[in-house]
């Protein structure tokens, strides 16, 4: 069970409150019209699925229903740093970050 | 390779079973070979099996990390199906599940492939809805399928709730009778042992640690055990396909998630078929043994723990009591997780990718074990033959440029 410390709420509170909607900074491409089919795919569905540190999007579900971001070990399943969108960027220790 | 047999039983039998030959060789890895399956699961040594038996490739290795069938292949919860909606995935889980019934004579090793039938229930009018229409879908393709209304479930399962007033009421439920289990580990077991006899390199305890490509082309696998060369290289490692992908500089469209499975302590047989809710996230069966075999939905973040969340169990755990009253007091005896590698349409990768000489087959998600028979053979096809095998066509990576999707999600009876 994770105890996630939602940003705007600033409490620990259950995963069962939150959703996890995927890996975070994919940036939609500005002129989709633009690009091949193989480009738009791999904006739509190519993850890096890394194994270790791992920068995901989450939103208070059952909270604030605020979208916020989590740096979450995928192995040890730590939760390594929580910021919002546009913060800057906190490392994974080590700045193994595959 | 001896041949397991009555004979052979019996004379082992006679010097206390101290004579029997070991089931595979444990070769040292040979510097180059022809073909390298990496992953020594179900689906990988099945390619490799077929490659051999059926394309006469006899200069393979699978390469395991860890030990055989240690992966998934060990950790599912042994459900053997083809009811699907779509007609591309249709047709490849029931090629496999018209392999199931003779591959224990085929592989001389009883895989214990039980077509005891499997059911899907509805709880809501719109469960029942769609059931109806995936029903209707495979029997357009073939499939033995067919609606049972409440009491026909009832008379199948007498343990289940069907009161009117149960939280999860039974309005009905698909079911395939031709549908079963089998002995997942036998399943790994009997691939490996018919894959080394026909000469086939399994290489345990060996993980690879690098993909060389040369130019756009895989030249070999670096691993633990020093550069194996090879001209083909095949992954077929379920989880941690997304690893391997990156280490070739690719990525995949997946997303590598906990499954979870319970078993409890063994029981009088009192459950003779295979029960699943999409609904409620769960999917039971009874082992030859007695033990309760528990299926749970998969974790909602990506983890390569191999255990997953508590939630997601005790949601599960919550259904089952619900659904079988009489089960609310069976002790659970152990209980672990698989990463399974989850695609946007819920459908496998099956091909050769952007790198020369270098294949997938991954993606299968919560549902492989089933296919193993069918993707072994599709798989060891593509390979030999540099072209996709027609059922496989539809599974290429190139869908994901394309937009031809084959979208299973929930569609399938499956839970997810």
């Amino acid at each position: 069970m994770l105890l996630i410390r939602c940003p705007y709420c600033r409490e620990d509170r259950s995963e069962e409150e939150f959703s996890c909607v995927g890996e975070a900074h994919i940036d939609r491409p500005e002129s989709p019209g633009d690009l091949s089919d193989s480009e738009w795919g791999d904006y739509l569905y190519m993850r890096t699925n890394p194994r270790g540190p791992h920068r995901e999007l989450w939103v208070h579900t059952a909270g604030c229903r605020r979208y916020f971001n989590v740096l979450r070990d995928t192995v040890s399943y730590e939760i390594l740093a929580v910021y919002t969108i546009g913060a800057p960027l906190p490392q994974p220790p080590g700045g193994n970050e595959s | 390779m001896e041949k397991y047999s009555l004979f052979s039983l019996v004379k082992h039998g006679r010097r206390h079973h101290e004579t029997w030959q070991r089931a595979w060789r444990d070769p040292a890895p040979k510097k180059s070979y022809d073909t390298v399956i990496v992953g020594g699961g179900g689906h990988g040594l099945a390619t490799a099996y077929y490659l051999a038996k059926v394309h006469g490739v006899r200069d393979v290795a699978v390469i395991e990390k860890g030990y055989l069938g240690g992966g998934n292949t060990g950790r599912n919860t042994t459900i053997v199906r083809s009811n699907y909606l779509r007609d591309e995935a249709a047709h490849l889980y029931d090629f496999a599940l018209k392999m199931w019934p003779g591959l224990s004579q085929d592989l001389n090793f009883n895989v214990m492939f039980s077509p005891r039938g499997v059911m899907n229930l509805g709880h809501t009018l719109h469960d029942l809805r769609e059931i109806e229409r995936r029903v209707n879908a495979n029997r357009l393709n073939g499939i033995d399928g067919q609606m049972l209304d409440t009491a026909g479930v009832e008379e199948r399962v007498p343990l289940l709730n069907c009161s009117p007033d149960a939280r999860y009421p039974v309005l009905g439920a698909s079911w395939q009778p031709s549908g079963g289990v089998a002995r997942h580990d036998a399943v790994a077991w009997g691939y490996a042992r018919a894959a080394d006899s026909q000469g086939v390199d399994l290489l345990q305890q060996t993980e690879v640690t690098g993909i060389r490509v040369r130019n756009g082309s895989a030249e070999g696998v670096e691993t633990s055990r020093g550069f194996i060369a090879a001209r083909k290289v095949a992954c077929v490692a379920a989880g941690h396909s997304g690893v391997l992908a990156a280490m070739a500089g690719l990525r995949l469209p997946i997303e590598s998630r906990p499954l979870q499975a319970l078993v409890s302590e063994p029981l009088k047989p009192c459950l003779d078929t295979v029960v699943m809710s999409n609904a409620v996230h769960c999917y039971i069966s009874q082992a030859d043994k007695g033990d309760l075999v528990i299926g749970a939905g998969a974790d909602m973040y990506n983890g390569y723990g191999q255990r997953g969340s508590f939630s997601t169990i005790e949601h599960t755990l919550q259904a089952v009591c619900e659904l079988f009253p009489s089960f609310s007091r069976v002790r659970m005896n152990r209980h672990w997780g698989g990463i399974v590698d989850i695609c946007p349409d819920a459908c496998p990768i099956i091909g050769q990718t952007p790198v020369e000489g270098l294949y997938f087959n991954c993606g299968w998600g919560t549902g492989g074990f089933k296919a193993t028979p069918g993707s072994g053979y599709v798989f060891a096809d593509t390979l030999a033959n540099e072209r996709p095998h027609p059922l496989a066509a539809p599974f290429a990576l190139e869908r994901f440029a394309t937009g031809a999707l084959v979208d299973e999600h929930g569609a399938a009876g499956v839970a997810h």
